[in-house]
Protein backbone atom coordinates (compact mmCIF):
# COMPACT_ATOMS: atom_id res chain seq x y z
CA UNK A 1 0.00 0.00 0.00
CA UNK A 2 2.68 2.39 1.06
CA UNK A 3 4.84 1.36 -1.89
CA UNK A 4 2.05 2.00 -4.38
CA UNK A 5 1.36 5.37 -2.80
CA UNK A 6 5.03 6.25 -3.09
CA UNK A 7 5.20 5.24 -6.73
CA UNK A 8 2.04 7.22 -7.40
CA UNK A 9 3.60 10.28 -5.81
CA UNK A 10 6.76 9.73 -7.84
CA UNK A 11 4.68 9.51 -11.01
CA UNK A 12 2.81 12.72 -10.11
CA UNK A 13 6.08 14.49 -9.43
CA UNK A 14 7.52 13.34 -12.72
CA UNK A 15 4.40 14.43 -14.57
CA UNK A 16 4.38 17.86 -12.98
CA UNK A 17 8.06 18.21 -13.82
CA UNK A 18 7.21 17.45 -17.45
CA UNK A 19 4.50 20.10 -17.44
CA UNK A 20 6.99 22.81 -16.43
CA UNK A 21 8.50 24.74 -19.30
CA UNK A 22 12.19 24.06 -19.82
CA UNK A 23 14.44 26.24 -17.73
CA UNK A 24 16.12 28.99 -19.68
CA UNK A 25 18.01 32.26 -19.25
CA UNK A 26 17.07 35.64 -20.68
CA UNK A 27 20.53 37.08 -21.42
CA UNK A 28 20.27 36.42 -25.16
CA UNK A 29 16.74 37.79 -25.47
CA UNK A 30 15.53 41.12 -26.69
CA UNK A 31 12.43 42.89 -27.94
CA UNK A 32 11.42 44.48 -31.22
CA UNK A 33 8.87 47.29 -31.02
CA UNK A 34 6.07 47.02 -33.57
CA UNK A 35 5.00 50.62 -33.55
CA UNK A 36 1.68 50.68 -35.40
CA UNK A 37 0.16 47.61 -33.79
CA UNK A 38 1.25 48.37 -30.22
CA UNK A 39 2.98 45.02 -29.93
CA UNK A 40 6.42 43.62 -29.15
CA UNK A 41 8.19 40.59 -30.49
CA UNK A 42 10.44 38.75 -28.09
CA UNK A 43 13.55 37.68 -29.99
CA UNK A 44 16.50 35.41 -29.28
CA UNK A 45 19.81 36.59 -30.72
CA UNK A 46 21.51 33.20 -30.39
CA UNK A 47 19.14 31.48 -32.80
CA UNK A 48 18.06 34.67 -34.60
CA UNK A 49 14.43 33.77 -34.07
CA UNK A 50 11.26 35.33 -32.75
CA UNK A 51 9.87 33.51 -29.71
CA UNK A 52 6.58 35.30 -29.10
CA UNK A 53 4.52 38.40 -29.67
CA UNK A 54 3.10 40.48 -26.82
CA UNK A 55 0.13 42.70 -27.67
CA UNK A 56 -1.87 45.43 -25.99
CA UNK A 57 0.90 47.94 -25.30
CA UNK A 58 -0.89 51.03 -26.64
CA UNK A 59 0.66 53.69 -28.87
CA UNK A 60 4.26 52.62 -29.44
CA UNK A 61 5.32 55.38 -31.80
CA UNK A 62 8.62 56.50 -30.35
CA UNK A 63 8.65 53.70 -27.76
CA UNK A 64 11.74 52.82 -25.79
CA UNK A 65 12.63 49.99 -23.44
CA UNK A 66 14.83 49.37 -20.38
CA UNK A 67 15.42 46.05 -18.59
CA UNK A 68 15.34 44.86 -15.00
CA UNK A 69 18.74 43.84 -13.66
CA UNK A 70 17.74 40.17 -13.61
CA UNK A 71 17.02 40.66 -17.36
CA UNK A 72 13.62 39.07 -16.99
CA UNK A 73 11.42 42.13 -17.38
CA UNK A 74 11.29 44.74 -20.14
CA UNK A 75 9.82 48.12 -19.18
CA UNK A 76 8.18 49.66 -22.22
CA UNK A 77 7.57 53.41 -22.44
CA UNK A 78 4.78 54.24 -24.89
CA UNK A 79 3.88 57.53 -26.51
CA UNK A 80 0.46 57.50 -24.87
CA UNK A 81 1.90 57.60 -21.34
CA UNK A 82 1.68 53.82 -20.99
CA UNK A 83 4.32 52.12 -18.82
CA UNK A 84 4.26 48.36 -19.25
CA UNK A 85 6.31 45.71 -17.47
CA UNK A 86 6.63 42.74 -19.81
CA UNK A 87 7.79 39.32 -18.60
CA UNK A 88 10.17 37.93 -21.23
CA UNK A 89 9.85 34.38 -19.88
CA UNK A 90 6.07 34.08 -19.93
CA UNK A 91 5.70 36.57 -22.83
CA UNK A 92 2.97 38.39 -20.94
CA UNK A 93 2.32 41.86 -19.58
CA UNK A 94 3.04 41.61 -15.86
CA UNK A 95 1.79 45.10 -15.03
CA UNK A 96 0.70 48.14 -17.00
CA UNK A 97 -0.24 51.69 -16.03
CA UNK A 98 -1.05 54.90 -17.88
CA UNK A 99 1.13 57.40 -16.05
CA UNK A 100 0.85 60.48 -18.27
CA UNK A 101 -0.70 61.85 -21.43
CA UNK A 102 2.28 61.91 -23.76
CA UNK A 103 5.71 60.46 -23.00
CA UNK A 104 9.03 60.20 -24.69
CA UNK A 105 11.26 57.78 -22.79
CA UNK A 106 12.46 56.37 -19.53
CA UNK A 107 15.30 55.00 -17.43
CA UNK A 108 15.97 52.52 -14.65
CA UNK A 109 17.90 53.52 -11.52
CA UNK A 110 21.37 52.30 -10.61
CA UNK A 111 19.93 49.89 -8.02
CA UNK A 112 17.21 48.71 -10.41
CA UNK A 113 14.42 49.64 -7.99
CA UNK A 114 13.09 52.80 -9.64
CA UNK A 115 11.69 53.46 -13.10
CA UNK A 116 11.60 57.09 -14.28
CA UNK A 117 9.53 58.33 -17.23
CA UNK A 118 9.97 61.64 -19.06
CA UNK A 119 6.76 63.26 -20.15
CA UNK A 120 5.75 65.88 -22.67
CA UNK A 121 2.27 66.09 -21.18
CA UNK A 122 2.13 66.83 -18.30
CA UNK A 123 5.71 68.12 -18.68
CA UNK A 124 7.97 66.52 -16.09
CA UNK A 125 9.33 63.24 -14.79
CA UNK A 126 7.43 60.60 -12.84
CA UNK A 127 9.15 57.87 -10.89
CA UNK A 128 7.73 54.44 -10.05
CA UNK A 129 8.61 51.38 -8.02
CA UNK A 130 10.15 48.95 -10.50
CA UNK A 131 8.46 45.93 -8.97
CA UNK A 132 4.92 47.19 -8.48
CA UNK A 133 4.80 50.32 -10.70
CA UNK A 134 3.35 52.19 -7.71
CA UNK A 135 4.14 55.93 -7.85
CA UNK A 136 7.20 57.05 -5.89
CA UNK A 137 7.84 60.66 -6.95
CA UNK A 138 6.48 63.34 -9.28
CA UNK A 139 8.88 66.01 -10.57
CA UNK A 140 6.93 68.68 -12.49
CA UNK A 141 9.01 70.65 -15.00
CA UNK A 142 9.21 74.45 -15.19
CA UNK A 143 5.90 76.08 -16.16
CA UNK A 144 5.79 77.86 -19.52
CA UNK A 145 4.93 81.56 -19.77
CA UNK A 146 1.36 80.76 -20.88
CA UNK A 147 0.80 79.44 -17.36
CA UNK A 148 -0.99 76.31 -18.55
CA UNK A 149 1.69 73.94 -19.78
CA UNK A 150 5.05 72.91 -18.44
CA UNK A 151 8.26 72.30 -20.33
CA UNK A 152 8.53 69.01 -22.16
CA UNK A 153 11.23 66.71 -20.80
CA UNK A 154 13.72 64.83 -22.99
CA UNK A 155 17.05 63.03 -22.68
CA UNK A 156 16.30 61.20 -19.42
CA UNK A 157 19.13 58.88 -18.31
CA UNK A 158 20.23 57.13 -15.14
CA UNK A 159 23.49 58.22 -13.54
CA UNK A 160 25.69 56.73 -10.80
CA UNK A 161 24.73 57.57 -7.23
CA UNK A 162 21.06 56.70 -7.71
CA UNK A 163 20.45 59.76 -9.85
CA UNK A 164 18.42 60.60 -12.92
CA UNK A 165 19.44 63.39 -15.27
CA UNK A 166 17.17 65.01 -17.86
CA UNK A 167 16.72 68.10 -20.05
CA UNK A 168 13.85 70.54 -20.44
CA UNK A 169 13.21 71.19 -24.13
CA UNK A 170 11.14 74.36 -23.89
CA UNK A 171 12.98 76.15 -21.09
CA UNK A 172 16.57 75.09 -21.87
CA UNK A 173 17.51 73.44 -18.58
CA UNK A 174 19.26 70.33 -17.27
CA UNK A 175 18.08 68.88 -13.97
CA UNK A 176 19.50 66.13 -11.77
CA UNK A 177 17.27 64.21 -9.34
CA UNK A 178 19.15 62.41 -6.58
CA UNK A 179 17.31 59.50 -4.93
CA UNK A 180 20.29 58.31 -2.86
CA UNK A 181 18.97 59.53 0.49
CA UNK A 182 15.31 58.59 0.26
CA UNK A 183 12.43 58.53 -2.15
CA UNK A 184 12.05 62.31 -2.05
CA UNK A 185 14.60 63.39 -4.64
CA UNK A 186 17.03 66.23 -4.19
CA UNK A 187 16.72 68.30 -7.38
CA UNK A 188 19.49 70.42 -8.82
CA UNK A 189 18.64 72.76 -11.70
CA UNK A 190 21.00 74.15 -14.34
CA UNK A 191 19.35 76.92 -16.35
CA UNK A 192 20.25 78.72 -19.61
CA UNK A 193 22.08 75.65 -20.90
CA UNK A 194 21.18 76.41 -24.55
CA UNK A 195 18.10 76.53 -26.73
CA UNK A 196 15.91 73.45 -27.19
CA UNK A 197 17.88 70.43 -25.93
CA UNK A 198 16.33 67.59 -27.98
CA UNK A 199 18.01 64.46 -26.58
CA UNK A 200 20.98 63.52 -24.45
CA UNK A 201 23.44 60.80 -23.59
CA UNK A 202 25.78 59.93 -20.78
CA UNK A 203 29.31 58.57 -21.10
CA UNK A 204 29.72 54.89 -20.08
CA UNK A 205 31.47 55.85 -16.84
CA UNK A 206 28.49 58.03 -15.98
CA UNK A 207 30.59 61.17 -15.72
CA UNK A 208 29.54 63.43 -18.60
CA UNK A 209 25.93 64.15 -19.49
CA UNK A 210 25.66 65.72 -22.94
CA UNK A 211 22.47 67.25 -24.33
CA UNK A 212 22.24 67.96 -28.07
CA UNK A 213 20.76 71.35 -28.90
CA UNK A 214 18.23 71.90 -31.66
CA UNK A 215 17.69 75.65 -31.27
CA UNK A 216 21.38 76.40 -31.79
CA UNK A 217 24.56 74.55 -32.70
CA UNK A 218 26.44 72.48 -30.17
CA UNK A 219 25.88 70.39 -27.09
CA UNK A 220 25.47 71.25 -23.42
CA UNK A 221 27.78 69.23 -21.18
CA UNK A 222 27.42 68.61 -17.46
CA UNK A 223 30.35 67.01 -15.60
CA UNK A 224 28.58 64.97 -12.93
CA UNK A 225 31.82 64.62 -11.01
CA UNK A 226 31.92 68.39 -10.76
CA UNK A 227 28.40 69.76 -11.00
CA UNK A 228 29.68 72.88 -9.20
CA UNK A 229 31.42 73.81 -12.46
CA UNK A 230 28.06 74.15 -14.16
CA UNK A 231 27.09 73.35 -17.74
CA UNK A 232 29.60 74.00 -20.52
CA UNK A 233 29.10 74.30 -24.28
CA UNK A 234 30.90 71.93 -26.60
CA UNK A 235 30.86 71.73 -30.41
CA UNK A 236 29.53 75.27 -30.43
CA UNK A 237 30.60 76.11 -33.95
CA UNK A 238 30.03 73.05 -36.05
CA UNK A 239 27.41 74.53 -38.30
CA UNK A 240 29.00 77.93 -38.70
CA UNK A 241 28.85 79.38 -42.18
CA UNK A 242 26.73 76.56 -43.57
CA UNK A 243 23.00 76.74 -44.00
CA UNK A 244 21.23 74.17 -41.90
CA UNK A 245 18.95 71.89 -43.88
CA UNK A 246 15.36 71.30 -42.82
CA UNK A 247 15.38 68.50 -40.22
CA UNK A 248 12.76 65.85 -41.05
CA UNK A 249 13.68 63.65 -38.12
CA UNK A 250 15.45 64.56 -34.91
CA UNK A 251 18.74 62.74 -34.38
CA UNK A 252 18.94 60.38 -31.44
CA UNK A 253 21.71 60.40 -28.91
CA UNK A 254 21.76 56.91 -27.50
CA UNK A 255 24.73 55.51 -25.74
CA UNK A 256 28.09 56.80 -26.69
CA UNK A 257 29.92 56.09 -29.92
CA UNK A 258 33.55 56.09 -28.91
CA UNK A 259 36.76 54.67 -30.33
CA UNK A 260 39.90 55.30 -28.35
CA UNK A 261 39.73 58.98 -27.49
CA UNK A 262 37.39 59.90 -30.33
CA UNK A 263 33.69 60.47 -29.79
CA UNK A 264 31.17 60.62 -32.64
CA UNK A 265 27.79 62.36 -32.71
CA UNK A 266 25.22 63.18 -35.42
CA UNK A 267 25.18 66.80 -36.69
CA UNK A 268 21.75 68.44 -36.68
CA UNK A 269 20.67 69.66 -40.11
CA UNK A 270 23.88 68.63 -41.88
CA UNK A 271 24.94 65.52 -43.78
CA UNK A 272 27.74 64.96 -41.29
CA UNK A 273 28.95 62.93 -38.37
CA UNK A 274 30.99 65.08 -36.00
CA UNK A 275 34.19 63.84 -34.40
CA UNK A 276 35.55 65.19 -31.16
CA UNK A 277 38.40 64.47 -28.80
CA UNK A 278 36.87 63.03 -25.63
CA UNK A 279 39.66 64.45 -23.45
CA UNK A 280 39.34 68.07 -24.54
CA UNK A 281 35.82 67.96 -26.10
CA UNK A 282 37.15 69.94 -29.06
CA UNK A 283 35.89 69.08 -32.51
CA UNK A 284 38.59 67.30 -34.47
CA UNK A 285 36.79 66.46 -37.68
CA UNK A 286 33.65 65.91 -39.70
CA UNK A 287 32.71 62.88 -41.77
CA UNK A 288 30.50 63.52 -44.80
CA UNK A 289 27.66 61.00 -44.97
CA UNK A 290 24.68 60.21 -47.21
CA UNK A 291 22.02 62.16 -45.35
CA UNK A 292 21.13 63.64 -41.99
CA UNK A 293 22.26 61.04 -39.46
CA UNK A 294 19.75 59.78 -36.88
CA UNK A 295 21.70 57.14 -34.94
CA UNK A 296 25.50 56.96 -34.87
CA UNK A 297 26.09 53.57 -33.26
CA UNK A 298 29.51 52.08 -32.55
CA UNK A 299 30.22 48.39 -32.88
CA UNK A 300 31.07 47.34 -29.30
CA UNK A 301 34.77 47.00 -30.19
CA UNK A 302 34.75 50.62 -31.40
CA UNK A 303 36.24 49.91 -34.82
CA UNK A 304 33.10 50.70 -36.84
CA UNK A 305 30.22 53.14 -36.74
CA UNK A 306 26.86 52.23 -38.22
CA UNK A 307 24.82 55.27 -39.23
CA UNK A 308 21.21 55.52 -40.35
CA UNK A 309 19.46 58.56 -41.76
CA UNK A 310 16.41 60.78 -41.66
CA UNK A 311 13.74 60.78 -44.36
CA UNK A 312 14.22 60.82 -47.38
CA UNK A 313 17.55 58.93 -47.06
CA UNK A 314 16.23 56.41 -44.54
CA UNK A 315 16.70 53.43 -46.86
CA UNK A 316 20.47 53.65 -46.37
CA UNK A 317 22.97 52.63 -43.72
CA UNK A 318 26.61 53.64 -43.92
CA UNK A 319 29.45 51.95 -42.10
CA UNK A 320 32.41 54.11 -41.11
CA UNK A 321 35.91 52.98 -40.13
CA UNK A 322 36.72 54.88 -36.95
CA UNK A 323 40.48 54.91 -37.64
CA UNK A 324 40.42 56.24 -41.20
CA UNK A 325 36.96 57.90 -41.13
CA UNK A 326 36.35 56.27 -44.53
CA UNK A 327 32.92 54.95 -45.44
CA UNK A 328 33.61 51.25 -45.90
CA UNK A 329 30.09 50.15 -46.78
CA UNK A 330 27.06 51.87 -48.22
CA UNK A 331 24.17 49.51 -47.51
CA UNK A 332 20.60 49.63 -48.67
CA UNK A 333 18.98 47.19 -46.30
CA UNK A 334 15.41 48.22 -47.08
CA UNK A 335 12.91 51.05 -46.80
CA UNK A 336 12.88 53.12 -43.60
CA UNK A 337 15.68 51.76 -41.44
CA UNK A 338 14.79 53.14 -38.03
CA UNK A 339 17.12 51.51 -35.53
CA UNK A 340 20.27 49.40 -35.16
CA UNK A 341 21.18 47.29 -32.15
CA UNK A 342 24.39 45.34 -31.60
CA UNK A 343 24.61 42.26 -29.45
CA UNK A 344 26.71 43.01 -26.37
CA UNK A 345 29.83 41.41 -27.83
CA UNK A 346 29.20 42.77 -31.30
CA UNK A 347 28.95 39.56 -33.34
CA UNK A 348 25.56 40.65 -34.72
CA UNK A 349 23.81 43.88 -35.52
CA UNK A 350 20.04 43.91 -35.90
CA UNK A 351 18.34 46.49 -38.11
CA UNK A 352 14.66 47.35 -38.32
CA UNK A 353 13.31 48.16 -41.78
CA UNK A 354 9.94 49.66 -40.92
CA UNK A 355 8.46 49.87 -44.40
CA UNK A 356 10.03 46.58 -45.44
CA UNK A 357 8.16 44.89 -42.59
CA UNK A 358 11.21 43.04 -41.36
CA UNK A 359 14.06 42.92 -38.94
CA UNK A 360 17.45 41.97 -40.40
CA UNK A 361 20.40 40.37 -38.69
CA UNK A 362 23.83 41.31 -40.05
CA UNK A 363 27.35 40.10 -39.41
CA UNK A 364 29.17 43.42 -38.91
CA UNK A 365 32.58 41.87 -39.55
CA UNK A 366 31.72 40.29 -42.90
CA UNK A 367 29.17 43.02 -43.69
CA UNK A 368 26.75 40.30 -44.71
CA UNK A 369 23.11 39.85 -43.99
CA UNK A 370 22.58 36.61 -42.08
CA UNK A 371 18.82 36.44 -41.93
CA UNK A 372 15.63 38.40 -41.61
CA UNK A 373 12.48 38.05 -39.58
CA UNK A 374 9.04 39.41 -40.46
CA UNK A 375 7.81 42.19 -38.17
CA UNK A 376 4.95 44.70 -38.30
CA UNK A 377 6.33 48.23 -38.84
CA UNK A 378 9.33 47.52 -36.59
CA UNK A 379 11.09 50.46 -34.93
CA UNK A 380 13.28 50.08 -31.83
CA UNK A 381 15.26 46.90 -31.11
CA UNK A 382 16.49 46.37 -27.55
CA UNK A 383 18.57 43.50 -26.18
CA UNK A 384 18.39 42.54 -22.52
CA UNK A 385 22.14 43.11 -22.23
CA UNK A 386 21.17 46.76 -21.82
CA UNK A 387 20.22 45.81 -18.25
CA UNK A 388 23.85 46.15 -17.23
CA UNK A 389 24.79 49.18 -19.29
CA UNK A 390 24.41 52.43 -17.39
CA UNK A 391 22.64 55.13 -19.38
CA UNK A 392 20.62 52.67 -21.51
CA UNK B 1 -33.70 82.45 -67.21
CA UNK B 2 -34.31 79.36 -65.13
CA UNK B 3 -32.37 77.29 -67.54
CA UNK B 4 -29.53 79.77 -67.35
CA UNK B 5 -29.51 79.70 -63.52
CA UNK B 6 -29.55 75.94 -63.60
CA UNK B 7 -26.63 75.87 -66.00
CA UNK B 8 -24.73 78.26 -63.76
CA UNK B 9 -25.41 76.04 -60.79
CA UNK B 10 -24.25 72.97 -62.63
CA UNK B 11 -21.12 74.79 -63.74
CA UNK B 12 -20.49 75.92 -60.17
CA UNK B 13 -21.04 72.40 -58.88
CA UNK B 14 -18.74 70.98 -61.50
CA UNK B 15 -16.16 73.57 -60.57
CA UNK B 16 -16.47 72.83 -56.86
CA UNK B 17 -16.17 69.09 -57.34
CA UNK B 18 -13.68 69.05 -60.15
CA UNK B 19 -11.11 71.58 -58.95
CA UNK B 20 -9.83 69.55 -56.02
CA UNK B 21 -9.96 66.37 -58.07
CA UNK B 22 -7.99 67.92 -60.88
CA UNK B 23 -5.38 69.25 -58.47
CA UNK B 24 -5.29 66.18 -56.25
CA UNK B 25 -2.41 63.72 -56.33
CA UNK B 26 -3.21 60.41 -58.06
CA UNK B 27 -4.08 57.31 -56.06
CA UNK B 28 -0.60 55.80 -55.73
CA UNK B 29 0.67 59.21 -54.63
CA UNK B 30 -2.16 59.51 -52.12
CA UNK B 31 -1.16 56.17 -50.62
CA UNK B 32 2.43 57.40 -50.31
CA UNK B 33 1.28 60.63 -48.71
CA UNK B 34 -1.00 58.82 -46.28
CA UNK B 35 1.95 56.64 -45.28
CA UNK B 36 4.12 59.72 -44.85
CA UNK B 37 1.45 61.35 -42.72
CA UNK B 38 1.16 58.39 -40.37
CA UNK B 39 4.82 57.41 -40.14
CA UNK B 40 6.92 60.50 -40.74
CA UNK B 41 4.64 63.31 -39.56
CA UNK B 42 3.75 60.85 -36.81
CA UNK B 43 7.38 60.71 -35.70
CA UNK B 44 6.90 64.13 -34.08
CA UNK B 45 3.13 64.54 -33.95
CA UNK B 46 2.36 61.02 -32.74
CA UNK B 47 1.18 57.96 -34.60
CA UNK B 48 -2.42 58.97 -33.85
CA UNK B 49 -1.52 62.64 -34.38
CA UNK B 50 -2.24 63.32 -30.71
CA UNK B 51 0.99 65.30 -30.37
CA UNK B 52 4.56 64.80 -29.22
CA UNK B 53 7.42 67.13 -29.90
CA UNK B 54 5.00 68.73 -32.34
CA UNK B 55 1.46 69.78 -31.39
CA UNK B 56 -1.57 67.51 -31.88
CA UNK B 57 -3.00 67.52 -35.43
CA UNK B 58 -6.33 65.89 -34.74
CA UNK B 59 -9.43 67.41 -36.30
CA UNK B 60 -10.42 68.83 -32.92
CA UNK B 61 -6.98 70.37 -32.38
CA UNK B 62 -7.08 72.03 -35.80
CA UNK B 63 -10.64 73.32 -35.52
CA UNK B 64 -10.75 77.03 -36.31
CA UNK B 65 -7.31 77.09 -37.94
CA UNK B 66 -7.27 78.42 -41.50
CA UNK B 67 -6.40 76.08 -44.33
CA UNK B 68 -4.04 78.65 -45.83
CA UNK B 69 -2.04 79.11 -42.66
CA UNK B 70 -1.72 75.33 -42.27
CA UNK B 71 -0.53 75.04 -45.87
CA UNK B 72 2.00 77.81 -45.20
CA UNK B 73 3.26 76.04 -42.07
CA UNK B 74 3.75 72.72 -43.85
CA UNK B 75 5.36 74.42 -46.86
CA UNK B 76 7.75 76.75 -45.07
CA UNK B 77 8.04 75.22 -41.62
CA UNK B 78 7.76 77.17 -38.42
CA UNK B 79 10.88 79.11 -37.45
CA UNK B 80 11.83 78.72 -33.81
CA UNK B 81 10.22 75.29 -33.61
CA UNK B 82 11.28 71.84 -34.82
CA UNK B 83 8.81 71.98 -37.75
CA UNK B 84 10.73 71.83 -41.06
CA UNK B 85 9.47 73.25 -44.34
CA UNK B 86 8.40 70.39 -46.62
CA UNK B 87 8.63 72.33 -49.90
CA UNK B 88 11.92 70.61 -50.86
CA UNK B 89 10.21 67.20 -50.72
CA UNK B 90 6.53 67.79 -51.47
CA UNK B 91 4.72 69.66 -54.21
CA UNK B 92 1.97 72.23 -53.52
CA UNK B 93 -0.71 69.67 -54.47
CA UNK B 94 0.74 67.14 -52.05
CA UNK B 95 0.72 69.67 -49.24
CA UNK B 96 -2.85 70.82 -49.95
CA UNK B 97 -3.99 67.21 -49.98
CA UNK B 98 -2.25 66.49 -46.66
CA UNK B 99 -3.74 69.56 -44.99
CA UNK B 100 -7.21 68.63 -46.24
CA UNK B 101 -6.76 65.13 -44.84
CA UNK B 102 -5.88 66.63 -41.46
CA UNK B 103 -8.83 69.03 -41.53
CA UNK B 104 -11.16 66.15 -42.37
CA UNK B 105 -9.69 64.06 -39.56
CA UNK B 106 -7.51 61.30 -40.91
CA UNK B 107 -8.51 57.87 -39.60
CA UNK B 108 -6.17 56.21 -37.10
CA UNK B 109 -3.96 53.47 -38.60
Amino acid sequence: MIRSLLSLTACALLLSACAQPALRGTGDLGVVVERTTGSLQIIESDTRTALARVEGLGDLSHASVVFSRDQRYAYVFGRDGGLSKVDLLSARIDRRIIQGGNSIGGAISQDGKLIAVSNYEPGGVKVFDAQTLEPVADIPATPLPDGQKRSRVVGLVDAPGQRFVFSLFDTGEIWTADFSQNQTPRIERFTAIGRQPYDALITPDGRYYMAGLFGEDGMAQLDLWHPEHGVKRVLGHYGRGEARLPVYKMPHLEGWAMAGQQAFVPAVGHHQVLVMDARTWQQTGTIAVAGQPVFVTARPDGRQLWVNFAYPDNDRVQVIDTQTHAIIADLRPGPAVLHMEFTARGDQVWLSARDGGEVQVWDPYRLERLSSLPALSPSGIFFSSRAHKPGY
Amino acid sequence: MDRHRCATRITTLLFVFCTPVLAAPDHPRQAQLQHLLVQDCGACHGLHLTGGLGPPLTREALAGKSRDSLIATVTQGRPGSAMPGWAPLLGPDDIRWLVDRLLQGTPAP
